[in-house]
């Protein structure tokens, strides 16, 4: 049984004012799986996620994004929304003077399999808030300002459950969140595994918010290049020993090759 | 009757003016402003000789005074051939056909029906608001309070007091503009509301649009007492199309005592036109006045509203929203003085500059010597949408009092690409996206206005926002 990756990278490059960041990055996911993206700050893993969903920031300078049979690299991020990818974001942005429910609501405007009353809507937020453990007024409030690191953390979770993408990229959800907040956000993810079977790449330093989840695979990115992948085991052993490993072999690689 | 009241008022005329009739006479080709065509309108208006006196001397004043050299150019504007601009009922024998294209689109995205359209296209004579205006005229009277033209008014129960206050807030000679608009005014709105009156709903002047020669050179006249209160609502959002592209309105409020009124103005003028607005209120003691205005549309625009705190612990607060897109120079602002002890004012503005359009805010603030322990905070928001665009902030001070406190602040920034990428991965198109964040920044001074008006102007960004309107 060959099916196709969900979402696959191929020799991906990146740069951002003709800096280079990403260099040739292959990945594959497979349709149901999870994956957890790792390596130091300032690898390059928030740049991939947000290459992936179509960051206009970045150029891409080579290779491609395929995403459920169909080649995205020139898609806007809105239509690979569409499509059902999902980046939660680090760092959620303040957007002031928009609710957060009709942010919502214009989220999912549109989308096949989704129209709803404006009733059944308020009804469906409330319950998501509700999941979450998230006072329903927040709904109301304008989105992003004044929430707290880890509230605005929940409004990426509510997104995902609320979109139900194909695959959702989770960069850093878990970050800056205190126990409850953790467990809500794990929560959050099982939800989302449980409801539409999504395919997950999480993007993490800290291996806590993986306990409860079945690994399938892990990416090790270091100075923008994939330096390894796989079994979960490879957590574990990064946890121990660090990324210097992996550091030490890409720095000899890169000699060899001069 | 008639006759009489016009050999007098020709006599007054003459012993004034004269000399000069026999040049305007000569020159009438020209098409200067004469006595004679300002005699003509008010003659044709009925109305009491010390109008007339009032109209021929704002023409004197006009005559005699420099066109501004300070703010947009107002070049596009035929100052030598002004009477186009003024003559009385010349009817612009215009008609549906003859209204650009952009103008009958953005009625069909507003979707504003067809007898209206007609009428804000200035080819309607009368439009079906009629009934809704006279029931909102006849539940206020209930409460004692007077809500008509002005013209009407000159002849009725509040003649005096309106000979009293007509044009004392903003004189003739305050601005060339203001000269013009005494001489030639025309239509516009009368407000008393007695003592004690407080007004649980607003009066909306949108109503009352198809008053003759409103939109041009209309004069609205408010008058609160004493301790009542009123939310005065001013304009719409469709854009209205006039041939005579020069709108010098004027708009003078009076408020009482402890009396609040709040003057709410969406203005959505046609893009060829000059617009030279002039508001002021006057607060006494313990007074206050709001103010929310947006404008739109327009080619040039100076619009500043005024308060002047007159009395001790009197207050204003001013909001506004200006827009300046494609081919538009909106210079706009407001204007306090702090005129008596305690008083208090904020100023809170927001700008959007879009596709090459010129945006400026401008205000004044002036604390006379009697304004100690008064306060004032102005803060101004811009947002360029793109490169071409520009916004600029011009505030001026004048302190003559020393235990004052006055704050200013000014922003001015662009959309950042990282919210719009964010709305974008959620699924919001980029136009859609770019809107939304404008729609947020403007959402201080939409949420002061009523539901339906802010909805309105919401569509308006929207279709600004898409350039749709031409
Ligand atoms: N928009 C940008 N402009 C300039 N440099 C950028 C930009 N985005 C990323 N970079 C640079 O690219 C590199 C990778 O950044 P990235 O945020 O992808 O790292 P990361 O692996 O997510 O790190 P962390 O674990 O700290 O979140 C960094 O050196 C960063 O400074
Ligand atoms: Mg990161």
């Amino acid at each position: 049984m060959t099916s196709n990756p969900l979402l696959s990278c191929r020799g991906l490059s990146a740069s951002v004012d003709q800096k280079p960041i990403l260099f040739d990055i292959d990945l594959d996911i497979p349709q149901g799986q999870v994956h957890v993206l790792m390596g130091p700050n300032g690898a390059g893993k928030s740049t991939l996620g947000h290459v992936i969903m179509g960051d206009p920031v970045y150029d891409v300078t080579g290779g491609e994004v395929l995403f459920d049979g169909r080649n995205i690299t020139d898609l806007s991020p809105d239509k690979r929304s569409r499509l059902g990818l999902f980046l939660s974001f680090q760092a959620p942005v303040e957007i002031p003077g928009v609710p957060l429910s009709s942010f919502l609501r214009a989220a999912i405007e549109g989308r096949e399999g989704m129209k709803m009353k404006n009733k059944e809507f308020k009804k469906r937020i409330a319950e998501l808030a509700d999941e979450l453990d998230m006072d329903k007024s927040y709904l109301n409030r304008e989105l992003g300002v004044g929430f707290s690191g880890g509230e605005k953390k929940k409004v990426e979770m509510l997104q995902l459950l609320l979109l139900q993408p194909k695959l959702a990229i989770l960069d850093e959800t878990d970050s800056g969140l205190d126990v409850d907040a953790l467990s809500v956000v794990s929560r959050g993810m099982e939800l989302y595994r449980e409801r539409c079977d999504g395919t997950l790449l999480i993007i993490t330093h800290n291996t806590r918010i993986l306990e409860h989840l079945q690994v399938d695979e892990v990416h090790v990115m270091v100075q923008g290049h994939m330096v390894a992948q796989g079994p979960a085991s490879l957590i574990d052993r990064i946890d121990a020993n660090g990324f210097e490993e992996y550091e030490n072999e890409l720095a000899a690689q890169q000699a060899s090759a001069k | 009757m008639a006759e009489k009241k016009r050999t007098y008022v020709e006599d007054i005329d003459r012993s004034l003016y004269d000399f000069r009739n026999e040049d305007a006479a000569a020159d009438r080709k020209n098409e200067g402003l004469t006595p004679e065509i300002v005699r003509e309108i008010s003659e044709r208006k009925n109305e009491p000789d010390w109008m007339l006196q009032h109209r021929l001397t704002s023409l004197e004043v006009y005559n005699s005074m420099p066109i501004p050299d300070w703010g947009p150019s107002i070049e596009g504007l035929d100052m030598d051939h002004i009477v186009t601009y003024v003559k009385p009922d010349t009817d612009q024998q215009s008609d549906w056909e003859s209204v650009p294209d952009n103008i009958k689109d953005t009625f069909d995205r507003l979707g504003i029906p067809s007898a209206e359209r007609e009428y804000l296209a200035g080819v309607g004579a009368q439009y079906d608001s009629e009934l809704v205006y006279h029931s909102m005229q006849d539940s206020a009277a209930q409460m004692g309070i007077v809500y008509s033209g002005i013209e009407e008014a000159l002849e009725g129960e509040y003649a005096d007091l309106i000979r009293q206050k007509f044009m004392t807030l903003i004189p003739p000679t305050d601005h060339k503009f203001a000269a013009l608009h005494g001489a030639v005014w025309s239509g516009g709105s009368f407000v008393y509301v007695p003592k004690g009156v407080k007004l649980d709903y607003p009066l909306q002047s949108y109503f009352r649009l198809n008053a003759k020669g409103a939109g041009q050179f209309e004069h609205t006249l408010i008058i609160v007492e004493d301790d009542a209160d009123l939310h005065f609502i001013e304009g719409c959002s469709a854009p209205k199309y006039n041939v005579a592209n020069l709108h010098a309105g004027a708009v003078e409020l009076f408020v009482g005592k402890r009396a609040h009124l709040r003057y709410s103005t969406i203005e959505n003028w046609s893009k060829n036109m000059y617009n030279l607005n002039t508001k002021r209120a006057r607060c006494d003691e313990e007074g206050s006045i709001e103010w929310i205005s947006g404008s739109f549309g327009s080619h040039v625009g100076y619009l500043y509203p005024m308060s002047i705190l007159a009395g001790r612990k009197s207050q204003s607060s001013f909001t506004g929203i200006t827009f300046a897109g494609r081919g538009q120079n909106l210079d706009t602002g407001c204007k306090v003085v702090l005129g008596a002890p305690d008083t208090s004012a904020s100023v809170e503005t927001k700008g959007i500059s879009k596709d090459g359009g010129i945006q400026t805010f401008r205000s004044s603030v002036v604390a006379t010597p009697k304004a100690a322990g008064s306060r004032c905070t102005v803060s101004c928001q811009s947002l360029m949408l793109d490169d071409r665009s520009r916004s600029d902030t011009i505030p001026a001070m004048d302190i003559r009092c020393k235990s004052v406190d006055i704050g200013h602040e000014a922003t001015i920034g662009r959309i950042g690409d990282d919210k719009v990428f964010y709305l974008m991965s959620r699924g919001i198109s980029e136009e859609e996206a770019r809107t939304m964040i404008v729609n947020g920044f403007a959402e201080p001074i939409s949420k002061e206005l009523p539901l339906e008006y802010a909805v309105e102007m919401n569509n308006l960004i929207k279709l600004e926002m898409e350039g749709a309107i031409g």
